[in-house]
């Protein structure tokens, strides 16, 4: 189309398509060889067995694994050390796959073309039953199980769990109920931590007198809005109509949901407390609703964002400190109990093999944990990793909370739901939210909305 | 012999091109599993979800208004540049944004349509703009402390909230500017002096950075004046006197305002305009068209000075001796016979548009993607996220069956140009 005059061009781009398809073919089919021989030399060297550390693991040289996870940038590099180290004591060579979101459907693709990852990092429970209803799953095995019991509260194991058979290990878990704070701004303004709702609204109050918009909220991504609400609903409501509200047991347009988006208002709907306004927000995603907080000097665009521990990796790329420049407070009770939200990534075995299960007991294992643990912006569920392992205070102090809370901690619960309502960009509960920030006064619509999502995505 | 040279071909094209089309109209008939037959209930999905039709509507807005204007420019640019000394350089500089992935043009024009006037080049300049013809205000965002005198006044601003009498003085205090945001000759605050003749008073911040209020209501030593700040006294509804605080926050009332209330007018506390919402629902479209056009503007340019390249001079002389001016050899001579090139044009461009992506998914921030949405970002969404193949694939079909009849009169055109 492009060159009218060239008559040659379809046959020189059919050569070319050719060319590239001939090298595409050479590439697929060598990747089908390398696979061939998976279950070739399994017990190659499995002879001496690695003694360096607590847990113990085969020999697999010669064996070739693919992890597949979402993470990007500082995590994922840090996750490809845990994963150099196993590849040290083990000689089992092993891939890092990137994938995006949401993952299960990444994993379905893979998994119709034939070639799913030995492990993927699950990030929800309803993940890992829909992997499970869909046969992908494979169960976790002995040794892996037993490193997981040795390691974990019966919380953490529990939601690894579908049909009382465990399939995920939980390597990592982030603690979202957090409230990050500029030091100077709070020093400038004369602001102390608050432990309550209230003390929270009058510290802002008391914030935004000093010329500092309180809340930087990120609201181009709909799941740092469904957290906000998490946390006060679970606060206020109580665990039990969590778990409910969760599976769907009762209705969004319950009392409970109104007064959460009600307490919500508080924050969303009053003039100047979220920096940007609504709009602004809305463009601001969750790095910059961070970023935005401490940079600026004494000037930064908001004094308070809320998020989850791993908000350090963008506080230390926006050069501040953690623990000096960036203070952090729990999340305060907006009811009787301050709530724990909690989220994680699970590993899950999808090829079964014993180099799979052998890499399941070591992300299980507290040496693994430590080693990211050490590098920053990680919270392990692992409750055998030392707490001096974490490289600062405040990460200490988050993951004490998180491994304290014992099994009382709630999951995130839009990472419960189902993917329609819970995690798409654009739609169910994302979008309802992101309507709510922009019109924060509609707490009836919101609720009509959310309830009609939810009902066609949960199908009762 | 010729089957045996043609099967490679063949066998690629089958495989690459006619196999996945045929399995995408297939599949569009199945449910969502790919388990049962549907029928036509992803087709009806496609015309009755209000995603979809956003995305249909979007679609028409993209092709109707991305080629032509890519395309008017485009001829624009080749017709000048024909004319300018540095033509080839400009021209270059046009086509550059060509050389650049649609991904990385997305990501820089996410930047330039940035909400913060700091960091968004459409917002600085806009907003640039507009200051130079209405100032923002000194003191944006400030507002009654605690326990305030003052409330806010109907219609903006803040009145004291009791009457205002000479011989003693009246506080004003406000919380809630930027220490940065004060004006420059700001001092500290001062307690205005009685003065039985007149209504005297202080309007000034009043909060101590560290210590939060400090003294409410009282002057502290730190505090600044709101140096410029516009007082006025209100009587029954009517303005009686007007005065601006010192550097020092001070300000002296005639005695004609004597049993008057104190307001501070909205335009003390006007919000500094921030700009247009680039990447709201309403300009999101619009916005997204814009950086389409800044990238294939330059392809429109490149084939059109090709075609201009091809035009006989002589006629274009012809008409000049005749006395044709040069928007009349533009209107009457150039674009008539530019016509076969500036239709090819236009149709590529209505392909590459109605099969837009990359530009929408990567600009539109999450919360107004949907307002922003196309059909192909909504067959991805509904392959790759919603877990929906069958409509995907629906929608797929659709696609195919509008680039049809663009692509039909495409191969047409070329099939007579090649006569010709």
């Amino acid at each position: 189309m492009r060159s009218t005059s060239s008559k040659n061009r379809t046959g020189r781009a059919a050569r070319a398509a050719a060319a590239v398809l001939a090298g595409a073919l050479a590439l697929s089919l060598t990747a089908c060889g390398g696979d061939g021989d998976d279950d070739g030399d399994e017990q190659g060297g499995s002879g001496n067995e690695e003694t360096a550390g607590a847990v113990t693991l085969p020999k697999l040289n010669g064996e070739s694994l693919e992890v597949a996870a979402v993470w990007s940038g500082a995590e994922q590099e840090n996750f490809k050390k845990v994963l150099a180290e196993f590849e040290k004591r083990t000689g089992a060579k092993v891939t890092f796959v990137p994938a995006q979101d949401p993952i299960i459907n990444f994993l379905g693709s893979k998994v119709a073309g034939g070639q799913p990852p030995d492990i993927a990092m699950l990030p929800q429970p309803g993940a890992i039953k829909q992997a499970v209803d869909k046969k992908w799953a494979k169960p976790l095995g002995a040794d892996a199980i037993k490193e997981l019991q040795e390691n974990y509260s019966q919380g953490w194991q529990d939601i690894g769990k579908v049909d009382n058979k465990q399939y995920g290990v939980y390597y990592k878990a982030a603690n979202k109920s957090l409230i990050w704070y500029n030091a100077k701004v709070f020093e400038n303004a004369g602001a102390s931590e608050p432990k309550t709702w209230d003390e929270l609204l009058s510290t802002a109050q008391t914030v935004y007198d000093s010329g500092v918009t309180p809340f930087s909220v990120g609201g181009a991504e709909g799941w740092t809005l469904t957290d906000w609400f998490e946390n006060i609903y679970l606060s206020q409501a109580g665990p039990e109509k969590y778990d409910q509200l969760a599976k769907h047991e009762i209705k969004w347009t319950d009392p409970s949901v109104k007064d959460a988006l009600t307490a919500l208002a508080q924050v969303w709907g009053k003039k100047d407390y979220v920096a940007g306004g609504a709009t602004g927000a809305l463009q601001t995603d969750f790095p910059a609703s961070v970023t935005q907080t401490f940079t600026g000097g004494d000037q930064p665009k908001a004094g308070m964002v809320y998020e989850g521990d791993f908000a350090q990796v963008n506080i230390v790329q926006a050069k501040a400190k953690v623990g000096t420049d960036a203070k952090v407070f729990p999340f305060p009770a907006v009811g009787d109990t301050a709530p724990v939200v909690s989220g994680g990534d699970a590993a899950v075995i999808l090829q079964d093999s014993k180099a799979a299960q052998a890499l399941a007991t070591w992300l299980a294992s507290p040496d693994a944990a430590t080693i990211q643990a050490k590098l920053g912006g990680y919270l392990s569920p692992n409750k055998n990793v030392d707490n001096s392992a974490y490289p600062n205070e405040v990460q200490q102090k988050i993951a004490k909370a998180l491994i304290d809370s014992g099994d009382d901690f709630r999951f995130d619960m839009s990472d419960q739901a189902p993917q329609a309502f819970g995690g798409t960009p654009g739609k169910g509960e994302w979008k309802a939210l992101q309507d709510f920030l922009k019109n924060p006064t509609d707490i009836a619509g919101t609720q009509r909305k959310l309830e009609a999502d939810a009902a066609a995505a949960y199908g009762n | 012999m010729a089957a045996l040279f043609l099967l490679p071909a063949l066998v690629l094209l089958g495989a690459l091109v006619v196999y996945p089309i045929g399995y995408s109209v297939v599949r569009s008939f199945y449910d969502q599993s790919g388990g049962g037959f549907a029928g036509f209930d992803n087709y009806e999905a496609l015309f009755t979800d209000d995603g979809i039709r956003t995305a249909l509507k979007n679609n028409v807005i993209w092709v109707v208004f991305a080629p032509t204007v890519a395309t008017a420019l485009g001829l624009i640019f080749a017709v000048l540049t024909e004319r300018v000394r540095w033509g080839t350089a400009f021209k270059l500089v046009v086509f550059m944004p060509m050389a650049i992935s649609m991904l990385a043009a997305g990501i820089i024009f996410r930047l330039v349509y940035d909400q913060d006037p700091d960091k968004g080049v459409a917002n600085a300049v806009w907003v640039g703009v507009h200051d130079t013809f209405a100032q923002a205000s000194a003191f944006p965002k400030a507002h009654p402390g605690r326990e305030s005198p003052l409330e806010a006044a109907p219609g903006g601003g803040f009145i004291t909230k009791a009457t205002v009498s000479a011989g003693t003085p009246v506080v004003l205090p406000l919380v809630g500017v930027a220490p940065d945001q004060m004006p420059d000759d700001a001092k500290a605050a001062v307690q205005a002096k009685a003065d039985p003749d007149s209504i005297t008073g202080t309007t000034w911040q009043d909060f101590t950075r560290g210590k939060g209020v400090g003294t409410l209501g009282g002057v502290d030593a730190s505090e600044l004046g709101y140096a410029g700040m516009k007082i006025e006294a209100v009587k029954d509804g009517k303005v009686v006197a007007s005065t601006k605080a010192a550097d020092d926050g001070t300000f002296t009332l005639p005695a004609a305002a004597e049993g008057a209330r104190l307001k501070l007018p909205a335009d003390n506390f006007k919000e500094p305009y921030n700009g247009l919402d680039w990447l709201g629902p309403s300009l999101v479209t619009p916005s997204i068209i814009g950086s389409y056009i800044w990238m294939w503007a330059g392809f429109a340019m490149v084939l059109i000075a090709a075609g201009l390249a091809g035009i006989p001079r002589d006629l274009l002389e012809a008409a000049r001796v005749d006395g044709a001016n040069e928007w009349q050899v533009f209107r009457k001579v150039t674009v008539p016979l530019l016509a076969p090139v500036l239709a090819v044009v236009t149709v590529t461009l209505m392909i590459n548009v109605l099969k837009i992506f990359d530009l929408v998914f990567i600009i539109a921030p999450g919360s107004s993607q949907d307002d922003a949405n196309v059909l192909a970002l909504e067959l991805y969404r509904k392959g790759f996220s919603e877990d929906q193949p069958g409509v995907a694939s629906a929608i797929s079909v659709f696609l195919l069956l509008l680039v049809i009849p663009v692509m039909w009169f495409n191969i047409r055109r070329l099939r007579r140009e090649g006569r010709r």
